[in-house]
């Protein structure tokens, strides 16, 4: 698995920027002496022009370079735990709506689509502007709009393997059906859920730069989509302000779906029927 | 001059398979007129040697040197562009699974005509007619409506036959048929087969058939050849081969075959271990706000005995409800009516609760080696899940999973390793020592070798046997095969639409078959009549 | 069943989901911090006493829970979406006045997105393993990882600040005074930046579908059926292969509409396109929460509008589904 894994570019790719970006996110404090809300030079300061501030200053002349590494901070631990709670809703939802079926899935799975159809990040701007924007109400807004995909997977995947013959070899074994479900069906369930769960972080750290961008972050938190949304309306005259934090969320979202990726081809070899040809 | 003349073929494998050559120096032709059959097992190459003719090898596959003469030219070696002309118009194949070999959204009548179109020959209003014409050739009811179906609106053998229409538009020299009857019925697989042989006939083409089925081979063969790993083992005129092989795994291959020699009768058994009365199971299915209900009787009103230390046949093709009375008797499907009497108990009337304290009563082994063991769950797991929840302590219940892997012949060292680790085969044999582990009554048996080689299933079914003498095994033996069915089985049951149609014992099921059905699933078995000789 | 009672099953459907969307909202109002009537008013202080004793009378907030949900729900259901007390207009005269604009950018981007993801897709499934499939698929990666409102921005600086190409602002030349072509294509021209960068991160979702199921379907039994009859590798991928791969992906496309509309509240916001979106965000800054809700609920009736026609379409094109039900 992890030979097919290790061999993929792309996916190594992805875990040297992610893990590029998890140090710059760590030792924030220990590489800049200074918060990013503090001002350490005149405004408006050019990229590239004086040492220490490589990345120049931004409208209130704080450090941008300090301001992307503490933006990094929020990113990963907005999109690590909405992915988990989404996961906390979404995984047990499916699971026993695919398994028990009848009306438990029609129940779920009506809930599922109500919130499959609004538009999810209408409803997630809508949940923040309600509940005030904090860190801890982005995250559950954020969770609350992505569990709809994943229950639809384990949903399916639990239907799958529930027809498998050793499910019912299982029950013959008088085993009981929580149990069954548990240690039969879900954990042959595990790899497609590994791998949407490292693209829903990818996600999540979209929507939450969105979010703040409309200035619906965490005011006592800075944010890459934040620093984009404070300096669009000064993007004649210093674009870089933009342009950064908007390359790291490229690099940092592109590496997630890189290991995503990575990790689809190496769980999910076409399905492991070759040996039977 | 021969219409295919294949030499010293050899086709290589790509790097990291399990052997080097997919074929190897394969040699054979075949006469205008004439049906070869290439019979192997899976893995032989049989499959490939079609493809390459065709020139549909898988990517990394490739022909590493031989030839093959069509019409005076090596069309190995054709360019694609030729290749591609002669695809469809001079040689034409059709596959096994008709379920999926045609294009779910395009209608029959389309995908016959396209077969013109894509050598551009004939007006639209022609293709059309010649396509209509084609449907009438090879018996499809009412061709005006066949025509513009789907696929889905027809059933399995339905399609075969509108394939059959496909490559047969443009009157090939040779037709290649790759196993194109192993995913049907006996019934329609017969129909299928007279169909080839009355085409051939009346065009005069030749026809490579791939079949791994030798009953098959003595029903349509003129010549044979024999593969195994990519060689031919044994070549000859069918009859010659069929009755005199010269090479050991013809030989074994042929011994193998469930011939329909019927071993000696084994005394009646008098106790039952299972009762099945007046068992029914409706499937309904739609239903809702504007969606008429449909109703299917799986099973309807079907009575009948297992005695202990008994094998019972039960014998039916696809939709005949064997399948859902097998799943009905161990209730993993609740009947809507009738009763199950395993030991004293009415499994169909129990509670959820109470059922699974009396599962280990009756076991199963499934059909597909696949996916009959959890593929996260080691082979001491899957034998000791039950025991340990009947109550057995740990300790005693993985000894006996160990003896029981060695009963089974695998060795107790099975236990530790994962399920990918084995063959189907072996596979098969671990799903035998989980049922054997719980001690069970009754084994319900759902095609348990169907999807195994003929070689392996005859080894399976030896070990069912040797099982059956030993621990007085009571078996409920589901299968679609009656010839399986005769090796092992004291009485077989045969079941058509639900209904019981037949119950007796195996010698007067095979030599003196009281109704209608039962005698067209015997004359539909291939090779029946070879088979006969051969008994006699 | 005949496509008549499916749209009315569909319709039904979609009612009874609105409904839900309405009570949804009703919770939110309760749920948010404050006193429904103070929030409702805005905090921004366009609410005296007096207005918020009439919302409070309104609202029947001295009464039950149901009471109060009941009157809600009627009056959304009679398409009343309150009053904006920021703008000075009833919301849904507000959104009427702006849904134009935002039909205009969603469709003109989901049309984009569609012909050429999936145009991409089938020609990168054609060359696949080649460089030109390795080159579309990681510009493919690249959108997918891109900011809808990162890539407006930037394309506004590129073509617009420094290229002077295309307008980067705005839905038409304010006080040029154009009439008919002229003005539709004055409108064109504004719509052309914000409909691309909308439409980018959707292309490329629909590309790799395209490409994933159409190298998916090549290795379905009937392709291997349509090469045994001499098809040409071209025929085989328009006739065969493509027809069954699109379906997965329309079907896709349906569902991601809701997406679309969401995004509009982030290209409108920074093209200054004045549709439902920048409404949204102009209310996010002053509480404007009965606006907020009008819009939010006005979106979702559009994906679920979006949802309908998809579904039709698919039914159209496949024929299973008809005779399966």
């Amino acid at each position: 698995m992890w030979k097919r894994f290790s061999s993929n570019i792309g996916a190594m790719l992805g875990v040297v920027l992610l893990l590029a970006v998890i140090a710059v996110a760590i030792f924030a404090p220990i590489i800049f002496s200074h918060t990013p809300w503090q001002m350490v030079q005149r405004p408006f300061l050019t990229p590239f022009t004086m040492d220490g501030l490589p990345l120049g200053t931004d409208t209130l002349g704080r450090d941008v370079a300090s301001q992307l590494a503490y933006g990094a901070r929020v990113s990963l631990l907005v999109g690590l735990v909405s992915t988990l709670v989404a996961l906390l809703i979404g995984v047990p939802l499916g699971a026993l709506a695919g398994f028990y079926g009848n009306w438990v899935d029609e129940g779920a799975m009506r809930f599922t689509e109500f919130f499959q159809t609004i538009p999810n990040f209408a409803l997630a701007i809508v949940l923040v502007a309600i509940f005030e924007p904090t860190l801890a109400s982005i995250t559950i807004a954020i969770a609350i709009v992505s569990w709809p995909p994943v229950a639809r997977l384990v949903r399916a995947e639990v239907m799958s393997v529930r027809k498998r013959e050793f499910v019912d070899a299982a029950r013959l074994a008088g085993l009981s059906r929580p149990r069954i479900l548990l240690t039969q069906v879900l954990p042959n369930t595990v790899s497609p859920i590994i791998v949407m769960a490292s693209l829903m972080v990818a996600t999540a750290i979209l929507l939450e730069s969105s979010l703040s961008f409309l200035g619906l972050g965490d005011p006592n938190a800075m944010s890459w989509g934040y620093m984009i949304g404070a300096a669009r309306t000064v993007i004649r005259s210093a674009w870089w302000l933009s342009f950064f934090p908007g390359i790291a969320i490229v690099l940092t979202v592109l590496a997630l779906n890189l290991i995503g990726e990575g990790l689809n081809d190496a769980l999910n070899p076409h399905l492991s029927r070759k040996g039977k040809a | 001059m021969s219409t295919l003349s294949i030499e010293h073929l050899s086709i290589g494998l790509p790097q990291g398979a399990d052997r080097a050559f997919a074929v190897e120096d394969v040699s054979f032709a075949i006469e205008k007129g004439e049906i070869l059959c290439v019979v192997g097992e899976s893995g032989s190459g049989k499959s490939m040697t079609a493809n390459a003719l065709m020139g549909l090898l898988p990517p990394g596959v490739t022909v590493k040197s031989g030839r093959a003469l069509f019409e005076s030219r090596d069309i190995l070696r054709l360019p694609e562009a030729e290749k591609q002309a002669l695809r469809g118009a001079r040689i034409a194949m059709i596959f096994q699974e008709p379920m999926t070999a045609l294009n779910p959204l395009m209608r029959i009548g389309e995908q016959i005509a396209e077969v013109f179109a894509a050598h551009d020959r004939f007006s639209q209003q022609e293709r059309r007619d010649k396509a209509l014409n084609l449907v009438r050739e090879v018996g499809l009811p009412d061709p005006e409506k066949i025509i513009r179906a789907y696929p889905f609106q027809l059933s399995g053998g339905q399609r075969q036959r509108a394939m059959i229409a496909m490559a047969l538009a443009l009157e090939p020299k040779l037709l290649i048929a790759d196993e194109p009857t192993t995913a049907l019925d006996v019934t329609t697989q017969a129909q299928i087969l007279k169909l080839i042989l009355d085409l051939r006939d009346r065009r005069g083409m030749a026809v490579m058939f791939i079949t791994h089925d030798f009953g098959v081979v003595a029903e349509i063969a003129d010549q044979v050849i024999v593969m195994r790993e990519g060689r031919v083992v044994e070549r000859g005129i069918a009859a010659k081969v069929l009755t005199d092989p010269q090479h050991d795994y013809t030989r074994r291959l042929l011994d193998a075959i469930p011939t329909g020699k019927l071993p000696p009768a084994r005394a009646p058994r008098e106790v039952p271990a299972l009762e099945i009365k007046g068992l029914r199971k409706v499937y309904r299915t739609g239903g809702g706000f504007f969606r008429p209900v449909r109703e299917v009787r799986a099973v309807d009103d079907v009575s009948l005995t297992v005695g202990r230390g008994e094998v019972l046949g039960l014998v039916g093709e696809s939709g005949s409800g064997k399948s859902t009375l097998g799943r009905t008797a161990v209730r993993l499907v609740t009947p809507d009516g009738g009763q199950v009497l395993v030991g004293g108990s009415d499994l169909a009337a129990l509670s959820e609760e109470e059922l699974r304290k009396q599962r280990h009563k009756v076991q199963m082994v499934f059909q597909d080696p696949y996916a009959s063991l959890n593929p996260r769950q080691r082979i001491m797991g899957a034998l000791t899940d039950g025991p340990i929840t009947k109550g057995v302590p740990k300790a005693q219940a993985q000894a006996r999973a160990k003896e029981l892997l060695e009963i089974v012949g695998l060795g107790a060292d099975a236990a530790s390793r994962f399920p990918h680790e084995f063959s189907g085969g072996q596979r098969q044999r671990i799903g035998i020592a989980r049922a054997l582990a719980m001690d069970p009554e009754l084994i319900i048996a759902d095609e348990a070798v169907s999807a195994l080689d003929v070689s392996i299933q005859a080894q399976v079914l030896d070990l069912l046997r040797d099982l059956r003498e030993r621990f007085e095994l009571s078996i409920l033996f589901i299968t679609h095969d009656l010839r399986v069915a005769a090796q092992l089985c004291d009485r077989i049951a045969v079941m058509k639409k639900g209904k019981l149609v037949e119950i007796g014992t195996v010698h007067d099921i095979f030599l003196n078959p009281q109704q209608e059905y039962t005698r067209q699933l015997l004359a539909a078995v291939p090779g029946a009549g070879w088979a006969k000789a051969g008994a006699a | 069943m005949s496509i008549v009672t499916v749209i009315l099953s569909r319709a039904f459907k979609a009612f009874v989901t609105l409904l839900a969307i309405a009570v949804l909202n009703f919770c939110l109002l309760h749920a948010a911090p404050g006193d429904p009537a103070v929030v409702l008013a805005g905090e921004a202080g366009a609410a005296d006493e007096q207005m918020i004793e009439q919302l409070r009378e309104r609202f029947g907030l001295d009464q039950p829970f149901h009471v109060q949900l009941g009157k809600y729900v009627g009056s959304v259901l009679t398409l009343d979406l309150g009053y904006s007390f920021r703008q000075g207009a009833p919301v849904a005269q507000l959104i009427a006045e702006r849904l134009p604009a935002t039909l205009l950018l969603t469709l003109t981007a989901f049309v984009i997105s569609l012909v050429l993801g999936i145009a991409f897709g089938v020609a990168a499934s054609a060359r696949v393993g080649k460089a030109s499939d390795s080159l579309l698929t990681t510009l493919a990666l690249l959108f997918y990882a891109t900011p809808l409102y990162w890539a407006a921005l930037m394309a506004v600086l590129i073509f617009s600040v420094w290229l002077g190409w295309l307008p980067g602002f705005g839905y038409e030349t304010v006080g040029a005074g154009y009439t008919g072509l002229a003005r539709a294509f004055d409108i064109a021209k504004h719509l052309v930046l914000p409909a691309l960068t909308l439409g980018l991160f959707f292309m490329a979702v629909y590309m790799r579908m395209t490409r994933a199921s159409m190298l998916e379907v090549s290795q379905l039994d009937f392709v291997k059926t349509a090469k045994a009859k001499g098809l040409s590798g071209p025929a085989i991928r328009r006739r065969h292969i493509l027809r069954n791969a699109i379906l997965p992906v329309v079907t896709l496309a349906g569902l991601q509409a809701g997406q679309l509309v969401g995004g509009a509240v982030l290209t409108e916001t920074v093209f200054a396109w004045p549709g439902i979106g920048r409404l949204m965000f102009e209310s996010l800054a002053a509480r404007d929460y009965n606006t907020i809700l009008g819009v939010f609920l006005v979106s979702a009736a559009m994906v679920i509008l979006f949802n309908i026609v998809t579904d039709i379409v698919y039914r159209l094109v496949d024929p299973r589904i008809g005779a399966k039900a």
